[in-house]
């Protein structure tokens, strides 16, 4: 169990830092969805099934479809001649801020103590318990995500129909 | 053999910090939005490690609408950047200084 996840972290963060560091936009993109199936993964590891399923029905399949799209809907220019990271002075300060970051999340976590974990209660599985609390507990947040989506919907045919002037 | 909590948090702080390198140091707008959905997705297995932990279904209900906010607001940008590539005809945040004067 542990050794698989020792697999799919590692296949996550080589991933995560070719998506950083790769020169092309379309090779980022294609690493990303790499990333996404190992996190998809870890999210089987740690018993939450239906969102791993989410995750690559949403993430890998549609968000990372939109972006390959973009890309190659812009053309951009030949990359090889391209400066593709900041100037110096904002990839070391980048950089810095990135590592201060990571030390103060790792500060704040240490700090917690955390209660000791429980048994796992019997009874449903996962998809039905997400169904139950989401339609009786979670209803409101539940219909404000839809107003979210139809206001996404409006927000990006509007702006992809007219020319900003 | 169950992996314990602070392996998740671990990987998710990691995985968060590339995200931050990525936003911070590229110059291409798109590779800046797909780092930002990388982090995202970061603070999502944290959520999930948390609620493997205390075996509670709703740290799963949060990811499902973190999804839902980065799905409308991947929209919502990638529109923009098409709007903005046809306006100015550059990619690159440091030639998108029109806010700049």
């Amino acid at each position: 169990m542990q050794m698989i996840f020792f697999i799919l972290a590692g296949v996550a963060l080589v991933s995560g830092g070719l998506v950083v560091f790769q020169r092309h936009p379309l090779r980022s993109a294609l690493w990303l969805i790499v990333n996404f199936f190992a996190v998809a993964g870890i999210y089987l590891l740690a018993h939450a099934e239906f969102i791993a399923a989410i995750q690559i029905i949403v993430y890998a399949g549609a968000i990372m479809v939109l972006f390959l799209f973009v890309i190659m809907l812009l053309n951009l220019r030949q990359p090889e001649e391209e400066q593709r990271f900041m100037h110096l002075g904002q990839k070391v300060g980048g950089i810095t801020l990135a590592v201060f970051t990571v030390l103060l999340l790792v500060y704040g976590v240490c700090k917690v103590v955390l209660p000791p974990g429980k048994a796992a209660p019997p009874g449903l599985g996962n998809t039905e318990s997400i169904a139950k609390l989401l339609f009786t507990d979670y209803l409101l947040p539940f219909e404000v995500t839809s107003v979210l989506l139809l206001v996404a919907i409006v927000g990006a045919v509007v702006l992809a129909k007219s020319k900003l002037k | 053999m169950v992996v314990p909590v602070s392996y998740y948090l671990t990987l998710s702080i990691a995985l968060f910090a590339l995200g931050v390198i990525g936003v911070l140091v590229r110059r291409n707008v798109l590779v800046i939005m797909m780092c930002i959905e990388m982090m995202l997705n970061a603070v999502n297995l944290a959520f999930i490690g948390f609620a493997d932990y205390f075996k509670a279904v709703d740290g799963q209900m949060f990811v499902f609408f973190v999804m839902t906010v980065a799905a409308a607001e991947v929209a919502v940008g990638l529109a923009l950047i098409v709007a903005i590539f046809r306006n100015r005809g550059t990619v690159y945040v440091d030639e998108l200084n029109i806010l700049k004067w």
